[in-house]
């Protein structure tokens, strides 16, 4: 069915008459996709989330006809309901016509599920995207055709790649009210990869949209606009990968011990990256002790392998002291340990993040104390880093992290899991932040000052390389590389190691 | 650890079941890992059983977070005294099954005061009953952290709620100040008094239940299949007609049609659905083509504008 079929449907029929009844079918042979929508009211948002749970069914004729009582007289003139009722599930947010909090949504296709993180585009709700953006595999940012990129735009695109995002789709909306411009499509569009190509993400498709007609949402806009031949919104989202690939290896977690009785003991908890069989040597961090992986245990049947986001509870072969809190590693490949690390994070309170306050950091299962020494700010309207001394609500910042016993992370560019970490505020027992690790700092002195760059000297085809990895990309005002011969960079290592 | 438990279950009996699918898997990891934090944060956590499809569905996934062990904490059921009766028999049946610690709690003012659906309408009743009987017994068991089977794609005031959702010592929910939560890192931090409602099923929907049911096998009450069961009609529902409290109003008449329920809550308050539904199967396919939403059949949600929010705000699970 093209979308103007659908739209004539809807004008022929009652106002919330819904689109033909074709039964969802829910056989899934994929991990359900998680995204989060960047945009504005303005951007019509709502409309395009209301377009998905409209056209893919994930309203029913009760949830539809108290949206029509609802929304008497603010119909559209396609005699469509008003889809930000439907979403604005709080009472205090349908008296002020704002979307005030992070909302899930749920559809899905015949191919897949979808849950979808619904967050508010005002400036001062960063916070919100950031907590929406965590677990989001993809962010699909909004604009208008008529307006084109914005500050906020920017703004979306930056934190979303902040938070490990590496899919983007571009919806350019209310393209019907460019007359269904193509060149304006694709100068916004051009626009938006120039923009993507600068934060290191590559994966970006841009879709011509009209939420409101359901073009190139769920069903396509060929009749409108013929010279459009790429994928509709669900198509992409359909074809999307799920985050579970971490490269890094085996992570658990331990979240608690089971200990039934004498004769058992095992390590529960989720795997946070690679896999793991039996016989596999582990280490268990911070103690360093190792062991050997017997069994995989789950209520089904011991398993052979377990993979990354499996719930198991592992049983070693030695009596070793393991708990809650510890993570069991594999020997070839650890997570860093240590007392300082670097990291960015997203102020989410009032109160914003002070200098050299204590606070909890909690990461997998771990709790531990913390000191927070904030480093710089991010400026999403310029990009840049400036220093700053303490970070407020809304704040993107870097931050150094001292720890008073061994804190075990992976940088959150290997592994969303081992990477991630909130603080909370001892006195309120509020999240006051959600961070990312960068890396350990180094031990020695003077390789890594503040406000000073790392200088490296290296041989011009590894600097090459090294400044074409995304981690590099993140990190440009870090650090300074010199082109040296490898000669000369011997030279200066033999320097250093004196 | 304040509850003691013997233990048990140390065989399972190998199951030949297929393996989950992708997306089912995901979601039982996750629930999975939501149990056992909880049960290693908090002191007192307990599981509100509602004895509903959700409830079943929760039961199965404690008994798999925590094999080869025991369920580390007991079950509370706040009994307004109307459940449907085959309810209480696939309860108590299930505590027998399973052996699992359980708290039934009624509100003795209930009793006492004669509260009932029909004397004092479904917002009161549900009020007191419900709503006063739960803060009762969490406050009588000193409970840190409730495990509840809500979904967010329920009903539009839980879209918005935390997995962790965090409650004022009187119980209270504060949808404005809710605590930010990101990645899978729970915040579990509270005051003597606060306490935490954690919901594993969050990010479930309601096929996500039903194809789980089918493919654990997961018991469930057989009120969710179609039968010809005494029906009277009244208020636009279908109600069961069984239970010799219900009088019949003037004009009402009891008649019997093949019926099914598609939720289970207080008997004079949740309407019957007419289907043939008789099979799990049965069942999904009706959901798939289903042109309504399941709350659809309770009455307590319609009360009034932004009810099931108000009633979430006072404590209502």
């Amino acid at each position: 069915m093209t979308a103007p079929a659908l739209a004539n449907a809807a004008l022929d029929e009652t106002a919330v008459a819904l689109p033909s009844q074709e039964p969802a079918r829910v056989a899934r042979d994929s991990r359900p996709l998680r995204l989060i929508t960047c945009g504005s009211v303005d951007d019509g948002k709502s409309t395009l989330i209301g377009r998905l749970l409209w056209d893919t069914k994930a309203v029913k004729e009760d949830q539809a006809a108290s949206l029509q009582r609802d929304s008497k007289g603010k119909q559209n003139d396609l005699g469509l309901p008003d889809f930000a009722l439907l979403l604005d599930g709080l009472q205090a947010e349908r008296e002020q016509g704002i979307t005030i909090d992070v909302a899930y949504r749920y559809f899905s296709t015949d191919k897949r599920s979808f849950i979808v993180a619904d967050t508010p585009g005002h400036e001062q709700y960063t916070r919100n995207m950031a907590t929406g953006a965590s677990t989001a595999d993809l962010a699909v940012l909004l604009v208008d055709a008529r307006v084109g990129l914005l500050e906020q735009t920017r703004r979306h695109a930056t934190i979303a790649t902040l938070m490990g995002i590496k899919q983007f789709v571009l919806a350019v909306n209310k393209i019907d009210l460019t007359n269904y411009d193509r060149s304006r499509f694709e100068q916004i569009s051009h626009e938006f990869k120039e923009l993507a190509l600068s934060l290191g993400v590559r994966q970006v498709t841009a879709i011509p949209v009209s939420a409101l007609k359901g073009e190139n949402v769920v069903y396509d806009g060929r009749a409108s606009m013929p010279w459009y031949e790429g994928p509709t919104l669900i198509e992409v989202l359909e074809l999307a990968t799920t985050r579970s690939a971490q490269t890094v290896g085996f992570r658990l977690p331990v979240q608690r011990v089971s200990r039934p009785g004498e004769s058992f003991r095992g390590y529960q908890g989720t795997v946070a990256g690679g896999s793991v069989k039996p016989g596999d040597s582990v280490v268990i961090l911070p103690s360093g002790m190792v062991a050997n992986v017997t069994k995989i245990v789950t209520f089904d049947l011991v398993r052979n392998a377990a993979v990354a986001g499996d719930a198991i509870t592992l049983v070693l072969d030695r009596q070793v002291d393991v708990s809650r809190g510890d993570v069991i590693a594999t020997i070839d490949s650890q997570p860093m340990t240590g007392l300082a690390f670097d990291a960015q994070l997203v102020a989410l309170q009032a109160e914003g993040i002070q200098p050299g306050k204590r606070y909890w950091l909690k990461s997998g299962s771990r709790r531990q104390r913390v000191q927070v020494q904030p480093i710089s700010q991010l400026d999403l309207k310029s990009g840049k880093w400036n220093h700053a001394d303490e970070l407020p609500m809304n704040a993107i910042g870097k931050v150094h992290l001292a720890f008073d016993e061994q804190a075990i992370f992976d940088a959150y560019e290997q592994n969303r899991t081992t990477g991630a970490f909130i603080l909370i505020d001892p006195d309120t027992n509020n999240t006051v932040a959600g961070g990312m690790i960068s890396a350990k700092r180094a031990a020695i002195g003077g390789i890594h000052t503040e406000d000073s760059r790392v200088i490296l000297s290296l041989p011009a085809d590894l600097a090459d390389q090294l400044m074409a990895t995304e981690i590099f990309a993140g990190r440009r005002e870090d650090a300074e590389i010199r082109r040296v011969t490898a000669a000369r960079a011997i030279e200066i290592i033999d320097v250093i190691d004196e | 650890m304040p509850h003691t438990h013997p233990e048990t279950e140390l065989h399972n009996p190998q199951s030949t079941k297929p393996p989950l699918d992708p997306h089912l898997k995901a979601l039982e990891n996750e629930a999975i890992h939501i149990f056992r934090e909880v049960a290693a944060e908090f002191e007192r956590p307990v599981m509100l059983y509602s004895i509903g499809k959700d409830s079943s569905v929760l039961l199965h996934l404690a008994r798999k977070a925590f094999y080869p062990g025991r369920i580390p904490f007991p079950l509370l059921h706040v009994d307004t005294g109307w459940k449907f009766r085959e309810m209480i028999a696939f309860r108590d049946e299930m505590v027998e099954k399973y052996d699992l610690d359980l708290v039934a709690h009624t509100n003795p003012r209930g009793a006492a005061e004669n509260v009932t659906p029909f004397t004092h309408g479904s917002a009161l009743y549900t009020d007191i009953m419900k709503t006063e009987a739960l803060r009762q017994a969490l406050d009588a068991g000193q409970y840190d952290a409730a495990f509840g089977g809500a979904r967010r794609d329920e009903e539009a005031s839980r879209a918005k709620e935390r997995i962790y959702s965090f409650r004022t010592p009187d119980h209270r929910w504060d949808p404005r100040n809710q605590r930010p939560e990101l990645w899978n890192v729970y915040n579990g931090m509270i005051r003597k008094g606060e306490s935490v409602r954690a919901f594993p099923l969050s990010n479930w929907t309601e096929v996500d239940i039903w194809r789980y049911i089918q493919a654990e096998e997961i018991p469930i009450v057989p009120l969710y299949f179609a039968k010809k069961r005494p029906i009277v009609e009244r208020d636009g529902m279908m109600i069961l007609a069984e239970d010799p409290r219900l009088e019949l109003l003037p004009g009402e008449t009891k008649r019997e049609e093949v019926i099914r329920f598609r939720t289970l809550g207080c008997f004079p308050l949740t309407g019957a659905i007419r289907s043939n539904a008789t099979t799990l199967d049965d069942i999904i396919s009706e959901l798939e083509t289903a042109t309504v939403s399941e709350r659809q059949g309770r009455a307590i949600d319609r009360d009034q504008a932004g009810s099931m929010e108000k009633k979430k705000r006072e404590g209502y699970f």
